[in-house]
């Protein structure tokens, strides 16, 4: 099969622009741990309240971890438990979060912490807070009719 | 190419190919209008009377636009390009026609009056366990078997034409459908399966719960291959009919059956680009599909580098001078040729942005947001809807013995450039409230009284205004589309189909052997799913009982 000799060049450009796209997805994923929440840890998604640690939602200090905090978070038709929590600017928390009835989204606008919530799935990310203020939760997958009234609020706050 | 040229559509087939026209148009009208109020309401300015839900009206506007428009469109337009370059259908094969177009058509009919019942307010992705009323379901299994048997008409239809020239080399149009509707049947293989073993007992009552994973990895096997499956009748368009409206040969017969092969092999393990940022599927294997996904994008390339050399070439063969100064040369006054030309320009940023959205992590900066909303404005309702629309404006009045008349050559410019205008105001507000976090499929909200959600606003004002002016848009291509189904003067209109240059080579058999190509898509196929998928199923958590929150 014949090619034209400027569309082997127009090939091999774009090709060879896939390739370094690629590369850099690659080694930001698998070198530096820059993976999109993928956990697969399970939960009975009827037995949220009862299952540690989302029987207490909110702020958990923790020690002899990478992270400085866990925040967890229960999702459910039209809100998410917290509705509101403060954390220290700079501290690194882990988020933990899951549904108790349908998928809800939970995304943080402004920043990269955005992720899927699963009935029977917790998702997790791990976030340096490093900018103070008020930030929006909120979610982003149809859950139904109150879907865009489903907020959280989290106070980042110089301590 | 003997057979191939019989140059009209046989008046039987003309009446099974409107049949599925209508249906689309009919579409059109109520998606259109279904968007116009989506866009008012999320302006904040304008308020659905009451009993009309938000979410109500987002469904309706996907399932009719995404689902029942671009089905019927393009069996239609399948059909119709297998009969002009392969044959009249045989009484057996318009009569599977029929069979399939009816199928569809009550499954349509079940889904719309669930959806009108506000029974099924869950969005034309249904994402279970938000649970829709059985009949729903039932619904649209009928749709997906029914175009079964309008893909079963192409392959029958195909099989013939080879039986009867001696295994020779197809017609391309004819091979560019066969690809298609191959795609679309072992693609929709997977939402057939969540629908009729998942979906349907659970809403039944038959079984209590369902597996959420499970049934999202067959829905996004499906989804993806469905958005080739709405661009390739576009490419067919623009590999073989545009060539010939423009007055040119098609650059190169072999090279548009290899793109399209490559379509065939890997449209479909890539689902889990759309499954970037849930648990349950595990990295390493979302990144394989993410290099899956890219190398879909190289076929793009290929017909992007076909197209301009195929202009560049025909504007300087009439003797354009300079870099450019072939594009002057080009058919400005020919609605055939300019409305599907903003749709291949719109592709530009339409694919680009397509390959920021599959780019794994970097998905986590708009999955979700109203930036993927305006990314498939572009794709699916730009660049495959203008080039539908391009196709109508020959094939209605060929098929219904008329003529495209100047006046409405006009007027199709005239509905062209006000998508266009409309389009780039209301994609280019979406994409930018989405980098600034705006959540898609979401009513008028202030987030209470959030200040970043204060700065999206303004821009959904924006989408209100494009997107009152696709409407205007849209209630032209209705009234032109009326036009030439009923009222233009009688007339013979050609069906455009263009022949290769006579110094291209002949094509490789190769193209023809479908155990090598279906082998190899089944392979890649249980190569990026098997693993990923077993251990969805055998890493379960309880099922989820069914939701109705609306």
């Amino acid at each position: 099969m014949h090619m034209h000799k400027f569309e082997k060049l127009w090939l091999i450009f774009g090709v060879a622009s896939l390739l370094v796209f690629l590369s850099v997805l690659g080694v930001s994923a698998f070198h530096h741990g820059h993976h999109a929440s993928s956990w697969s840890e399970l939960i009975d998604p009827e037995k949220v309240d009862e299952t540690e640690p989302f029987d207490e939602p909110g702020l958990k200090k923790v020690e002899g971890k990478d992270w400085d905090y866990e925040l967890v978070f229960v999702a459910s038709a039209f809100s998410y438990q917290p509705n509101e929590v403060q954390i220290p600017l700079g501290s690194t928390v882990k988020i933990i979060a899951t549904t108790k009835d349908v998928i809800h989204g939970f995304q943080i606008p402004g920043s990269n912490i955005n992720m899927m919530l699963e009935p029977g799935y917790v998702s997790e990310y791990i976030a340096t807070l490093n900018q103070a203020g008020e930030f929006l939760v909120l979610c982003n997958e149809y859950c139904g009719a109150g879907h865009h009234l489903m907020t959280s609020k989290i106070e980042v706050i110089e301590s | 190419m003997k057979t191939a040229s019989r140059l009209k559509v046989d008046q039987r087939d003309a009446k099974l190919v409107m049949a599925h026209f209508y249906v689309a148009f009919i579409s059109l009208a109520i998606g259109g209008m279904a968007g116009l109020l989506q866009v008012l309401v999320r302006s904040g300015l304008f308020e659905l009377p009451a009993g009309i839900g938000y979410y109500q009206l987002l469904t309706l506007h996907g399932v009719v636009l995404a689902l029942v428009l671009t089905t019927y469109f393009i069996m239609g337009f399948q059909i119709a390009a297998v009969s002009r370059t392969s044959g009249t259908l045989t009484a057996v094969q318009r009569k599977l026609g029929w069979t399939g177009f009816i199928i569809m058509t009550i499954g349509t009919a079940m889904a719309a009056i669930m959806i009108l019942l506000n029974e099924a307010s869950v969005l034309y992705t249904f994402y279970a366990p938000l649970q829709a009323h059985a009949v729903f379901y039932l619904g649209l299994a009928f749709v997906i078997v029914g175009s079964w048997f309008g893909s079963a008409v192409i392959l029958l239809k195909y099989r013939q034409w080879r039986k009867e020239n001696n295994k020779a080399v197809s017609p391309l149009l004819t091979f560019m459908a066969v690809v298609n509707s191959i795609m679309w049947i072992v693609a929709t293989i997977g939402v057939a399966a969540t629908v009729l073993l998942q979906l349907l007992p659970w809403s039944l009552g038959l079984v209590e719960t369902i597996n959420v994973g499970v049934s999202r990895t067959l829905f996004w096997y499906f989804g993806h291959p469905l958005v080739y499956f709405w661009l390739l009748p576009a490419y067919m368009a623009w590999y073989v009919i545009i060539p010939k409206i423009i007055g040119a040969k098609i650059f190169s017969d072999s090279l548009a059956r290899f793109s399209f092969i490559l379509f065939l092999l890997f449209s479909i393990p890539v689902g889990f680009h759309h499954q970037l940022m849930e648990p349950g599927i595990d990295a390493t294997w979302k990144f394989l599909q993410v290099v899956l996904t890219f190398i879909v994008i190289i076929p793009s390339l290929m017909t992007a580098f076909s197209l301009f050399a195929t202009f560049e070439g025909y504007g300087r063969s009439q003797g354009a001078k300079g870099l450019f100064g072939w594009l002057k040369k080009l058919p400005w006054k020919d609605a055939r040729f300019v409305v599907p030309f903003i749709g291949m320009v719109a592709f530009i940023p339409g694919g680009a942005g397509g390959i920021i959205n599959a780019s794994n992590q970097m998905n986590q900066v708009v999955h979700n947001t109203i930036w993927v909303t305006g990314h498939f404005h572009l794709t699916v309702a730009t660049t495959v809807l203008l080039t539908f629309f391009g196709i109508s404006y020959w094939l209605v009045p060929h098929l219904t013995g008329r003529i495209l008349t100047k006046e409405m050559n006009n007027l199709a410019i005239t509905q062209g450039v006000l998508w266009f205008v409309g389009m780039t105001i209301m994609s280019g507000a979406m994409h930018a409230a989405g980098l600034l976090g705006a959540p898609r499929r979401s009513s008028f909200s202030e987030y209470g009284g959030s200040s970043v959600a204060a700065d999206w606003i303004p821009y959904q004002v924006a989408q209100g205004i494009g997107g009152s002016i696709l409407f205007l848009s849209i209630i032209l291509m209705l009234y032109i589309f009326i036009n030439l189904a009923f009222f233009s003067p009688k007339g013979e209109q050609d069906f455009p189909v263009g022949e290769a240059g006579h110094e291209a080579e002949k094509t490789p058999k190769v193209f023809e052997n479908w155990k090598i190509w279906i082998g190899i898509t089944v392979a890649l196929i249980l190569f990026a799913y098997t693993i990923p998928f077993i251990d969805l199923i055998q890493n379960a958590p309880p099922g989820s009982k069914g939701y109705k929150l609306w």
